[in-house]
């Protein structure tokens, strides 16, 4: 070792040399990328004219980082061949504990997340947390756990999943307001017709496989968007429908009033325990699609999914009617989806078309790739990740006093979406969590590895 | 032909026609009850086409594929009212006639009680071999399951049938000799491990008649003997009728107790194996014949 660290001398020299002249390369290219993207920009200034306002700082930056980004990457590189990575070899049984007590915890820390964020931050703060960051990811994380069972059990790709919540939003709000239903009416009935369309979007399409699936699927959901907009008599149009009535608990109303929920407890009046409340509502929610996944994955139903996702034909051949077990999935994800939408709903009190765009089909797909096609703990790993994630950049201010005050740190939301794809996609191709567990055994459940399950080809 | 068994599976006139290409062309056989038959050809004579058009994986263009589920010889009659009357299926004294033909295929398979393998084997490879087994048992435990709702909230009726089923699964497993992998995927399995398991998988559906499609295929020598004692055993001990494709001939001519033989969609010969392999137009066509005898063969061909 001794010897070898004399002659690097010259050699060292050398492999700096290598990695400067490596990084004026990267740096040239950045700066080459840098130029037509970032240097300029168009502004309006006051008499309506459009000025070219040069931002030659943002390149310098991106050269910089670039150069020595790739610098410190080459050099570390060429300090020594990477130490081997040690594999662990972890008993199996063990790993799984770990497993098991990471759903527990997950599901302690979600039960208590309300309380934690009332005592961190106080009444008025923890509305921002509990119903921007709370709500809005356990809502990701159902739409997940409910899409899980299409693409991720059944194998069937679905790019129109938000047609499903859309049709739950919708029914539960008109229902609500043409019949004056209640919240806890409107949310079976909201998941039923969601089911019904999931049916009937299935009968046509389920012929069709992989990537034609795919764009019918993708349409369909255009077609759902556009009949919310142009049915204006009934949807509102663009315009939406508002005024959509909040759920209650056991009839007791989350307002200021005399019956309402804070004077029947005599507590002073404050907006936290709705969202408290609407958290709770669609935790459980949540976990009862996870609930029936889990108990369906140990039924024959559930089996026939996972089979028909490994292979349609030998499906076939054992008798196992590949329609129908088509249609329960798509219907079971579809009404978990319209169930998902009815919460929607009734927690904003107001809808419009704008909430169903392909956007949102697109997050929530990510998110079950992400997780891991047919994982529960990773889908929900996923979700908190990129909708926390993108809350998370809402808060971050500082960025500002970097790149300016023009700085809108949610404006590179998707970009950095599509990087965290990307990372996960070199690193673990088979999403965060891409081992199968099996539903039965004979003497020890052991996983199943990624690369021998089947992603199902529609 | 030979009436010692009544025919399970009759077909006639059956005719597959892939545009202009005839691959199956007025194709009649029978497979009698409780014996192996094999079916033989060089490649490309549309042995696994004849398969796929009797288990409904396609629609033949024409002719009928009758199974006959029951104990009696059906009459004439009885099939002409059948196929007249436009129906799947029609029940007969002492059981049911299928015209698998208008049949789609898992109801062939679940209803007709017919099971297949494949000749590029298809498994749930990310699945384990017991899982496999236990997917193969689907009908009767959906039904024991009350279609999921029952199963949903843990129904003792459906716990009695997945045990049962179970139960059945460590039977093949035993069988053919793969309890010792039950929990490992099907995927990792070796070649010879993952055929015993996809023949274990068609049993496990309880089946009247298999037909396994080149089930020798990438054996060796040990493998194939024990194929040939196994199957055997599916024969007398199950009381399995079976219908096999296959190209090793010691496995045909050992087992099988009736032969056709099939050739551009034609079939040449039929009958048992000594038949099958001293007739003349086979040897010609299938096995081959050495340069010099090629004269004295066709004369012969062209006499008959």
């Amino acid at each position: 070792m001794a010897s070898a660290l004399g002659e690097a001398s010259p050699n060292r020299r050398q492999v700096l040399a290598k990695a400067v002249i490596d990084a004026l390369g990267t740096a040239a290219l950045a700066l080459g990328l840098a130029v037509p993207i970032l240097a300029l920009r168009t502004e309006q200034n006051i008499s309506n004219e459009l000025i070219l306002q040069p931002r030659w700082g943002y390149v310098a930056v991106a050269v910089v980082g670039a150069f020595s980004a790739r610098l410190v990457y080459l050099l570390l590189a060429a300090a020594g061949p990477a130490p081997r990575r040690r594999k662990l070899t972890v008993p199996s049984g063990w790993r799984d504990a770990a497993a098991r007590s990471f759903a527990g915890i997950g599901l302690v820390c979600l039960v208590l997340y309300p309380l934690i964020a009332l005592s961190l931050t106080g009444k008025a703060g923890a509305i921002k947390w509990i119903d921007n960051f709370g709500i809005q990811i356990m809502i990701y994380i159902m739409l997940g756990w409910g899409l899980n069972i299409v693409v991720g059990l059944a194998g069937l790709l679905d790019l129109g999943y938000v047609a499903f919540y859309a049709v739950g939003a919708y029914s539960s709000a008109l229902l609500a307001q043409n019949f004056g239903l209640s919240f806890w009416i409107c949310l079976p009935l909201a998941g039923i017709l969601a089911a019904f369309w999931g049916v009937l979007l299935g009968f046509p399409v389920l012929r069709l496989r992989g990537d034609y699936l795919a764009i019918v699927t993708l349409a369909f959901g255009e077609i759902i968007r556009l009949i919310l907009i142009n049915w204006v008599p009934v949807t509102g149009g663009y315009a939406g429908i508002s005024g959509i009535p909040r759920p209650t608990l056991l009839g007791l109303p989350f307002n200021a009033s005399e019956e309402g929920f804070a004077a029947f407890f005599h507590l002073e009046f404050s907006p936290v325990h709705r969202a408290i409340f609407l958290f709770y509502v669609i935790l459980v929610l949540a976990l009862l699609t996870n609930w029936v996944t889990l108990r369906l994955r140990r039924l024959p139903i559930g089996r026939a999914w996972e089979a028909l996702r490994e292979d349609e034909i030998a499906c076939r051949s054992l008798g196992i009617n590949t329609t129908n077990t088509k249609l329960t999935a798509f219907a079971l994800g579809a009404g978990f989806g319209g169930f998902a939408g009815a919460f929607f709903a009734a927690r904003q009190g107001f809808i419009s078309p704008e909430s169903f765009t392909f956007m949102e089909s697109a997050i929530v797909l990510a998110i079950v790739v992400l997780g891991g096609m047919g994982s529960q703990i990773g889908v929900a790993i996923a979700a908190v990740a990129m909708i926390g994630g993108t809350e998370i950049l809402r808060e971050l201010d500082w960025l500002r006093r970097i790149f300016g005050p023009d700085f809108e740190p949610t404006q590179y939301r998707m970009l950095l979406f599509g990087l965290a794809m990307v990372l996960v996609m070199i690193w673990k191709p088979r999403g965060l969590i891409s081992f199968r567990m099996p539903s039965i055994f004979l003497t020890e459940r052991r996983r199943v590895r990624a690369d021998l399950v089947q992603e199902g080809h529609g | 032909m030979r009436a010692a068994q009544a025919p399970l599976l009759t077909v006639e006139h059956l005719t597959m026609r892939f545009g202009g290409l005839v691959a199956i062309d007025d194709l009649s056989f029978a497979a009698a009850r409780g014996e192996i038959t094999a079916i033989i050809g060089p490649n490309g004579a549309g042995k696994t086409t004849v398969f796929n058009c009797i288990t409904g994986f396609y629609k033949p263009s024409g002719g009928r594929v009758l199974l006959n589920l029951s104990d009696a010889t059906p009459t004439a009659d009885q099939i002409d009212r059948l196929t007249a009357s436009g129906a799947r299926h029609a029940p007969i004294p002492g059981g049911e006639l299928f015209l698998l033909e208008r049949m789609p295929d898992h109801e062939i398979a679940a209803r007709a009680k017919l099971a297949r393998t494949f000749q590029n084997i298809r498994l749930f490879a990310g699945m384990t071999v017991l899982e496999n087994l236990i997917v193969a048992q689907h009908n009767r435990l959906m039904v024991a399951s009350g279609w999921t709702v029952l199963g949903l909230v843990g129904a003792p009726r459906y716990r009695e049938a997945e045990h049962s089923a179970l139960e059945k699964a460590k039977y093949w497993l035993d069988k053919v000799g793969l309890t010792e992998r039950a929990d490992d995927p099907a995927g990792d399995l070796p070649y010879g491990a993952q055929r015993r398991l996809e023949i274990a998988r068609a049993m496990c559906t309880e089946p009247t008649l298999l037909c396994l499609d080149e089930p020798a295929a990438g054996l060796n020598p040990r493998e194939s003997a024990d194929l040939k004692r196994f199957l055997k055993s599916l024969q007398v001990e199950h009381a399995t009728s079976l219908l096999l494709i296959e190209h090793d001939m010691s496995v045909v001519m050992e087992i099988s107790d009736h032969v056709v033989v099939l050739e551009y969609g034609q079939k040449i010969s039929d009958g048992p194996p000594d038949h099958v392999r001293n007739d003349p137009k086979v040897i010609a066509a299938y096995l081959g014949v050495e340069d010099a005898e090629v004269e004295e063969v066709e004369a012969e061909i062209s006499n008959e």
